[in-house]
């Protein structure tokens, strides 16, 4: 089939879920509903052209579908039916056109639900992504490379974690709005990050979970145009994602960003994300995401690696550290400063982090240690922090890039 | 049929100790590993592969359903081998699993020759027998 109807269906995947559960009501049944639903039109619409209202037949196919279920379901318990059915499937199905956004919100729940803190995160990410990112259960379970069985175990367990906690079908109080908002977010960076991390190598025909959180991203930018952390959150996504054609050489090795060939950037990607920071940055304070995706920018708009502005990239970094006490910012924080007043005083600063129980034994204090140290000059001592970052990086990239670095060094 | 093969390395100083080689041995161990897991991608043989982070990481876990479950980082410390690394092949028959675990025992060390490393090859057993 083509892409185009691949696209399409993804995109009308949250709206139809939307439609059949404001009407059925269950959930659970609803979606497996709308995923057999999808599939259908999948196996279809290549061969029979895609309908007049794509829209319609997949709710109305859907809605058939949980009928089915639901009547064989209460036949096979030989019981009174419970769930009355106020309207045969098939008859008025499709929302007026009026209801157009009824069925934004629609989304915007759907998203609340599926990343609501009550799931663990991996239960999140994989609902998420088919509920609301309409993706079938095989292509979640490849692009996490685990058995499909344990990918479909685990989105039923976090529909019956939904059902166990009582999340209804609805908008969430505007107090909770903000924390809801923040669980989105955090589900979307965490599937956008999963791509990031396997996008390199091995990567055969998988979805392409980078896209998808950036496409996902995206809607929930137009659903809440006004909060600058989803504004952030889309800028810093492309503004990462724009440099992928050029942070791996063939091999899926790493290209570290100040040899990365610049011209292969995207170009579009970059001016729309720093265009996102902008305008997100005009309209008040700057939350996390905002500030990652402004450092994000500062990189990407320097024509060369040696044109950086580091200063305002230690100033962002400053302000993100006084907004949350996150070691891993505080070690970015020592990089800039490095860049701008030298490396012995980005190393006066890793000292605090080594008292610090949530870094002091992850690999990249001494990889950066390791960095620090070869720019001082201090050859030896870097390469020891460079061994002990190869040792405990659980990234085979990461390690043999380490491990060329270090022969290199040695070489000399 | 399906095989496990087990890459083992021995501890120590010798010549298994990768952040000792030049960089141009060990692109050379990378591209010959990368270039085997292709051919057995393509074959059809692959049921999946993955290095292990280093043995240094490591911990043994043990419960005996009272208490905490007890977490140490012994006693491998003290063994002469670690587990590098793995393969799933399904292949035609065992000896094909040989051939597959021979080939990786020639992976380029740092003198350029083959390694030799030791790979430790198991079938995987299956689920029930298929009904008649």
């Amino acid at each position: 089939m083509k892409t185009t109807g691949v696209h399409l269906l993804r995109e009308l995947a949250p709206h139809v879920l939307g439609a059949v559960v404001r009407r059925y009501g269950d959930f659970d049944a609803a979606e497996d509903a709308v995923q057999e639903a999808l599939t259908a039109a999948a196996f279809q619409w290549p061969r029979t052209g895609v309908p007049e209202n794509p829209r319609a037949w997949l709710i109305q196919v859907a809605a058939r579908k949980l009928t089915d279920h639901l009547r064989s379901e209460s036949a096979r318990r030989r019981r009174e039916t419970k769930v009355v059915l106020e309207t045969p499937p098939g008859e008025n199905v499709v929302p007026p056109p009026d209801e157009a956004q009824v069925e934004e919100d629609d989304t915007l729940v759907l998203l609340f639900m599926c990343c609501h803190p009550a799931l663990t995160r991996p239960s999140a990410i994989a609902l998420t992504l088919r509920a609301v990112g309409g993706l079938t259960t095989t292509e979640i379970a490849n692009a996490f490379l685990v058995p499909e069985a344990t990918m479909a175990q685990r989105i039923s367990r976090a529909k019956q974690s939904i059902k166990g906690s009582g999340v209804g079908f609805a908008m969430p109080p505007p107090e909770a709005r903000n924390a809801s908002l923040g669980a989105v977010l955090h589900v979307l960076y965490l599937i956008f990050n999963e791509g990031y991390a396997t996008s390199s190598g091995g990567a055969h025909q998988r979805v392409d979970l980078s896209s998808e959180a950036i496409r996902l991203a995206r809607a929930a930018h137009e659903l809440v145009p006004e909060s600058s952390e989803v504004s952030g959150l889309l800028a810093l996504m492309l503004l990462t994602d724009a440099r992928r054609p050029a942070r791996s050489g063939p091999d899926g090795e790493i290209v570290p960003l100040d040899e990365q060939d610049r011209s292969l950037w995207n170009k579009e990607a970059v001016a729309e994300g720093a265009q996102l920071v902008t305008d997100a940055m005009m309209r008040g304070p700057a939350g996390s995401y905002l500030l990652q995706a402004a450092i994000a920018a500062v990189h990407d708009e320097a024509a060369r690696a040696e044109d950086t502005d580091w200063l305002q990239i230690v100033e962002l970094y400053a302000v993100l550290m006084r907004m949350s006490d996150n070691p891993t910012v505080a070690l970015n924080h020592a990089v800039a400063v490095a860049m701008v007043r030298g490396p012995a005083e980005g190393l006066a600063l890793l000292e605090k982090l080594d008292r610090d129980p949530r870094i002091k034994d992850h690999h990249r204090l001494d990889a950066v240690r390791g960095h620090l140290l070869e720019r001082s000059g201090e050859i030896e001592a870097a390469l020891t922090h460079y061994e002990a970052a190869a040792e405990k990086t659980a990234s085979i990239p990461e390690r043999d890039y380490l491990l060329l670095k270090i022969g290199r060094l040695r070489g000399r | 049929m399906k095989f496990m093969l087990m890459m083992h390395a021995p501890r120590g100083n010798g010549e298994y100790q990768i952040n000792q080689w030049k960089p141009e041995r060990f692109r050379a161990h990378i591209q010959f590993m990368r270039d085997l897991n292709k051919g057995l991608r393509e074959a059809g043989e692959l049921a999946s592969a993955e290095g292990l982070a280093p043995p240094g990481q490591a911990r043994i876990v043990r419960s005996n359903g009272e208490g905490a479950p007890e977490v140490t980082d012994g006693p491998f410390a003290e063994s002469k081998e670690f587990l590098v690394g793995y393969w799933i092949v399904d292949v035609e028959n065992a000896d094909r699993a040989y051939a597959i675990a021979a080939k990786a025992s020639t992976a380029p060390g740092p003198g350029g020759k083959p390694l030799g490393i030791q790979i430790e090859v198991r079938q995987v057993m299956s689920g029930p027998p298929d009904s008649p």
